[in-house]
């Protein structure tokens, strides 16, 4: 990353001046102070994350912003291009707004987007960390059953899960949220080997900590923050395959507006009127881009050895 | 063995670590990595352990602690057993008996600022907040880092030096007697390792502790050290001395040690054969005594019995070798 940089360049000179280690000011600051003063300096992060609240917001509010109803068909407008009055970005093969749709379409994927990742969030590091600190048989328990996951492509396995348990965004996400858990599991596992093995870790036994105490003060913070950081970076994959899933007919059913629904009903249309058929799939770059840059963003100013 | 003012006695101290492989994981052989150590250290001394890599020094530490349960052994502390301690005692007795790690990058938790770092044991044994944070900065200024400047950093933003000398504040916040140290300077420069040892030896005398410091470097045992024990091979091969060990060493082993570190005299370079070879693998040591493959002495008898840490002089002074003794005589 380019801030990096700056960024080493403005510590290494601290360090050489021999105080202003921590900050701008030389003043001690708190971790988050600390994470917050680089993500300051971060421009494309900060643009990224704009990018995210703007569409997160526009998805919020989208009853208000919308100037006409999603459902909203009409023969006569069919396939209007960008810029027609009334329809800014054009309407769509069924004559419906596509600036209303796309606004609703962002709820339905930043939903199936972002919450598997949460789900697989909380089960993949329970599982991993329980296997990284327990150890021994129930290590190779929960290892062995996540490698089976492996197997498959995780394409293939949502395909397969959401096939199985038939189209809709409930089981959109419960597919999503099955493939995201073993690669979450399997960080955590090794992130909690790693951590266990430290010095400090027996540090803290040696002072006669016990093992609540050591597990909060010293495992917690060591342990999130790289699967936290990791599992930012699975948000844009998850955004990019729900919508590749209801864009097959296994996510979101029609009528509902979803990016990569209207990107499927608008391929038809694609040598008619191929910049309001791109739209959706603009978006969805957009999201899955901007996620991904964030994520990156933030590991570089969560880590306090840069 | 003399108990005379021993604040910690170690006895047949063994941990055999389990080797596993195969499709069902069994054992399929054992490290001995710690086999029937014995010694005690006496109040107020500093008493050094030295030894190659893997002869069992830290491992022994870290026993002691009961960071890894030995096998068998008993150590006492204040006369009692810790090695049959409950969980309230064992608590008791780490905090009397404080460890510094060797590697001064993994022993401090990189997202807790060194303050936090020190205070955190305060805590533990259920100060308060104000109390602890009082107490680590009162140690952060004996160590010679000034609390308000470093206290709020993070340990990458420290030297080496820094960082154990962070260490060394951590484990005396709760006023231990007797220390451990493990190895506290080796992966420092020398000149910080002096600055660092100088610390220590002046702890020592303000604080009156007792240390027992674990290190290959034989100068740096030599210069801090009341008396010394000499490891290989997970058994202790001789004992005596700082002095006496080093004007003249009896055990093979240890001669060998002296010889292979380069003198600053020339005329005393170069008398004793340096070691050669690796040691041998402490899953299948050799029979009899463990240095025999090394040793320019090996006998017959060396190869058919152990021979046992037998006393040699008045001093204390002890050595496990054949060619200073009763050779029916083995250790078990």
């Amino acid at each position: 990353m380019m801030h990096d940089q700056s960024d080493v360049t403005a510590l290494a000179q601290a360090q050489t001046a021999g105080e202003l280690l921590e900050g701008p000011v030389g003043k001690p600051m708190s971790y988050w102070q600390l994470v917050w003063w680089r993500l300051q300096r971060d421009k494309v992060t900060l643009v990224a994350a704009a990018v995210i609240l703007g569409i997160i917001l526009s998805a919020v509010l989208a009853p208000y912003l919308a100037p006409h109803e999603p459902f909203q068909s009409s023969i006569r407008k069919r396939l209007a291009k960008v810029g027609t009055p009334g329809h800014v970005l054009g309407t769509d093969e069924q004559g419906r707004d596509m600036l209303s749709r796309l606004l609703y379409g962002g709820r339905m994927s930043l939903v199936a987007g972002v919450t598997p990742v949460l789900i697989a969030l909380l089960a993949g590091s329970t599982l991993g960390i329980l296997a990284g600190f327990v150890g021994g048989p129930l290590n190779l328990l929960i290892m062995r059953g996540v490698d089976i996951f492996f197997a498959f492509p995780s394409i293939l396995l949502a395909i397969a899960i959401s096939g199985a348990l038939g189209a809709g965004l409930k089981n959109t996400i419960i597919a999503l949220s099955i493939v995201f858990t073993p690669p979450i599991a399997r960080v955590a596992e090794s992130v909690t080997t790693q951590v266990r093995g430290w010095e400090f870790m027996e540090a803290a036994r040696a002072s006669g900590a016990g093992t609540v105490a050591i597990i909060r003060h010293h495992m917690i913070a060591n342990v999130l923050a790289p699967i936290f950081v990791y599992a930012s970076t699975l948000i844009s994959v998850s955004v990019i395959i729900a919508s590749g899933l209801s864009f097959l007919g296994l996510g979101v059913s029609p009528p509902n507006a979803e990016w990569g629904l209207m990107l499927n009903t608008l391929r038809g249309s694609i040598y008619v009127n191929p910049l309001v058929a791109a739209l959706p799939g603009v978006m969805i770059f957009m999201t899955s881009m901007s996620f991904n840059l964030l994520s990156d963003g933030l590991r570089d100013a969560m880590d306090v050895r840069l | 063995m003399e108990h005379n003012g021993a604040i910690l006695t170690v006895q047949d101290l063994r941990k055999y670590f389990p080797v596993r492989g195969g499709l069902l994981q069994t054992v399929q052989a054992q490290v001995q990595a710690v086999d029937g150590v014995s010694f005690d250290v006496r109040r107020g001394e500093i008493l050094g352990i030295v030894g190659e890599s893997g002869c069992g020094k830290s491992t022994t530490a870290r026993l002691i602690l009961r960071l890894i349960e030995p096998d068998a052994g008993a150590v006492r502390f204040d006369s009692q057993d810790m090695l049959r301690a409950s969980p309230v005692e064992l608590k008791a007795f780490r905090r009397q008996v404080q460890m510094v790690f060797q590697d001064p990058y993994s022993s401090l938790n990189p997202r807790m600022n060194i303050e936090d770092a020190v205070a955190f044991n305060v805590l533990v044994h259920g100060a308060s907040r104000s109390e602890a944070r009082a107490k680590a900065w009162d140690v952060l200024n004996k160590v010679g880092l000034r609390a308000e400047q470093f206290g709020r950093r993070y340990p990458h933003e420290l030297s080496g030096g820094q960082r154990q000398r962070v260490n060394i504040a951590r484990a005396l916040v709760l006023d231990p007697k007797l220390i451990i140290l493990d190895e506290p300077v080796s992966s420092l420069d020398k000149s910080v390792q002096a600055q660092v040892l100088n610390l220590l030896q002046n702890l020592k005398n303000d604080l009156g502790l007792t240390y027992l410091f674990i290190s290959h470097d034989l100068h740096v045992i030599e210069y801090l050290s009341d008396r010394v024990l000499v490891m290989y091979l997970g058994q202790v091969v001789e004992m005596g001395s700082a002095e006496e060990v080093a004007v003249a060493p009896l055990h093979p082993y240890t001669q060998a040690l002296f010889a292979s570190t380069p003198s600053m005299n020339p005329d005393a370079r170069l008398e004793r054969p340096p070691l050669t070879g690796d040691p041998p693998n402490p899953i299948n040591p050799p029979s009899g005594c463990r240095f025999r493959t090394r040793c320019p002495h090996a006998m017959e008898s060396c190869a058919a019995a152990n021979p046992p840490l037998l006393p040699m002089g008045s001093n204390g002074r002890q050595v496990a070798c054949y060619l200073y003794g009763n050779q029916t005589t083995t250790r078990g």
